[in-house]
């Protein structure tokens, strides 16, 4: 297993207030890491900062070869301008191929090929056709996944992936995305469910204003900061 | 109805309306399908009012139109931009602000300089004689940009219209692009505003994209039939208001709704008959 990623005492801020701070973890290939936090700790700012788009203020991220060249997979929080959105399924899932061209863009056979694999994968064959704003919340989010695994197969990095889907719903993604783990593809997820997060997860980073806990599931499982953050001890999802 | 055809090609001013404004309208449409659907077709209609004000003081300098508006407007885009981006002020707020601010100052330099002339009633509601040598040369240009961009980079702005984010982390530099966007949205809205009138251009960026959204649920087919239906309705609102004898801006902004209202309507009838095939984008 080789390194992907590591973050050395990394802050990021906005207009010089601080977001996260002093962050240190690192992530090999094959991990599931799941982002836990309260709103407001930096988990969304993280994730921007992972993907490049954010540079940190502080400390240093060094990531793999394949990183570097855009190759995350990345479900980002749905907007809800999307919803009704005219778009093809199709024309979503080829769009994840975009990190290969450049300011020319026209689709090659590898391009669609590419697609076509992540659509069979996900049994979508029978929605390629049909409309974005058709489609169901699971559906539709099935179809951003799909977008991110066209990008990178090797990296997903999602953002709370389930809020707004049904339990139903949000257990097949879950199980969708342990699967996917269990095939080889690294997990990083940002999310509010702490019962999935540390039934499929193999590390877990909490982010909390001050200090952070990074650790392995189980670790983290029996330590403190758990019984703050259960249900019933903690603040309830929204 | 042949010698209406060849009475209307027999002025020069009409067909380079014609030409010159089936550009501004084709351009209008392209651009607006990715305004609208990125929820900033607003700006459209601020820019449209920063244009009127910027006009004003063109006319009262003696300086040349588009000289003075396009970098003003251009300005104007980039600062909306900004503003609609920042989140600070709300967006639909400072839109609506600068219009009024725009529009009033326009009206003060148009009274200050020439007074409330004839001058006023065609910068609102457009006249088909000011399309001018240099406008038809520079909607060449834009829409020859445009096609362009359409044409090599299609797939990079449907990205970054579905979902930006995404784009940006594909690679794709979304602030680039939208400052391209708001460049090329400046300069149609100069261009076609002299026709249209200020406050009716806006409605050549919204129209198209809106009615053609009722037809197709693809980008491809989207962007398609706003293009199509946005000449088409241009053409056809510029005829009639030469042989009804009307302004040529509402003329044609009544035929974009007209347009519209028919598309939501086959929309209505297809749904109502059962879910059947979808269109193929």
């Amino acid at each position: 297993m080789s390194r992907l990623l590591t973050l050395d005492q990394v802050t990021f801020a906005y207009d010089r207030r601080q977001v996260v701070s002093d962050l240190s973890f690192s992530l090999d290939e094959g991990d599931y890491l799941a982002i836990i936090g309260e709103n407001g700790s930096g988990k969304t700012t993280l994730l921007l900062g992972l993907l490049g788009l954010k540079e940190p203020a502080g400390g240093t991220i060094r990531r793999s070869e394949a990183l570097r060249a855009h190759r995350i997979g990345y479900l980002p929080q749905q907007v809800p301008e999307q919803r009704d959105f005219p778009a093809t399924v199709r024309e979503i899932i080829l769009s994840g191929r975009l990190n290969r061209h450049g300011l020319v863009a026209f689709y090659k056979k590898e391009d669609r090929q590419a697609a076509d694999a992540v659509i069979r994968k996900l049994s979508l064959e029978d929605l390629e056709k049909r409309s974005f704003r058709e489609l169901s919340g699971g559906q539709r989010q099935r179809v951003l996944l799909a977008r991110a695994m066209t990008a990178a197969e090797g990296l997903l990095l999602m953002d709370e992936p389930v809020a707004g889907l049904d339990p139903i719903v949000s257990h097949e993604f879950y199980r969708l995305i342990r699967q996917l783990n269990k095939s080889g593809t690294t997990v990083i997820m940002v999310s509010h469910d702490i019962h999935c997060v540390t039934r499929d997860a193999t590390h877990v980073l909490h982010l909390g204003y001050g200090h952070h806990y990074f650790g392995t599931a189980a670790e983290y499982m029996s330590s403190d900061l758990v019984a703050s953050y259960l249900p019933g001890h903690g603040r309830k999802k929204p | 109805m042949m010698s209406f055809l060849t009475d209307f090609f027999s002025f020069s001013f009409l067909l380079r309306a014609l030409i010159g404004g089936s550009l501004v309208a084709l351009c209008a449409s392209l651009l607006g399908t990715s305004l609208v659907l990125t929820r900033y077709a607003m700006i459209g209609d601020g820019l449209s009012h920063v244009a009127f004000g910027a006009l004003a003081v063109a006319m009262a300098l003696s300086a040349s139109p588009l000289a003075v508006s396009i970098p003003i407007v251009m300005a104007a885009a980039f600062l909306l931009l900004r503003m609609s981006g920042s989140g600070r002020v709300r967006a639909d707020a400072a839109i609506a602000m600068l219009s009024s601010v725009s529009m009033a100052a326009g009206i003060v330099v148009i009274s200050l300089s020439t007074g409330m002339n004839t001058d006023l009633y065609s910068f609102m509601f457009g006249s088909i004689l000011s399309m001018t040598r240099s406008d038809l040369t520079l909607a060449v240009i834009l829409s020859l940009v445009v096609a362009l961009l359409f044409v090599f980079s299609y797939n990079n702005l449907f990205a970054i219209t579905f979902d930006e984010n995404f784009a940006r982390a594909s690679g794709i530099r979304a602030g680039l692009w939208n400052g391209l966007l708001a460049i090329l949205a400046s300069v149609t809205i100069v261009l076609g505003m002299r026709m249209m009138g200020a406050i009716l251009i806006s409605s050549l960026i919204i129209f198209p994209p809106l009615s053609a959204m009722r037809l197709s649920g693809s980008f491809k087919g989207v962007t398609l039939v706003s293009a199509l239906s946005s000449l088409v309705c241009f053409v056809t609102g510029l005829f009639l208001s030469y042989g009804l004898d009307l302004p040529s801006g509402p003329v044609i902004v009544l035929v974009n709704a007209f347009c519209f209202l028919l598309f939501a309507l086959i929309s209505l009838i297809r749904k109502r008959s059962g879910p059947g095939p979808l269109p193929k984008p």
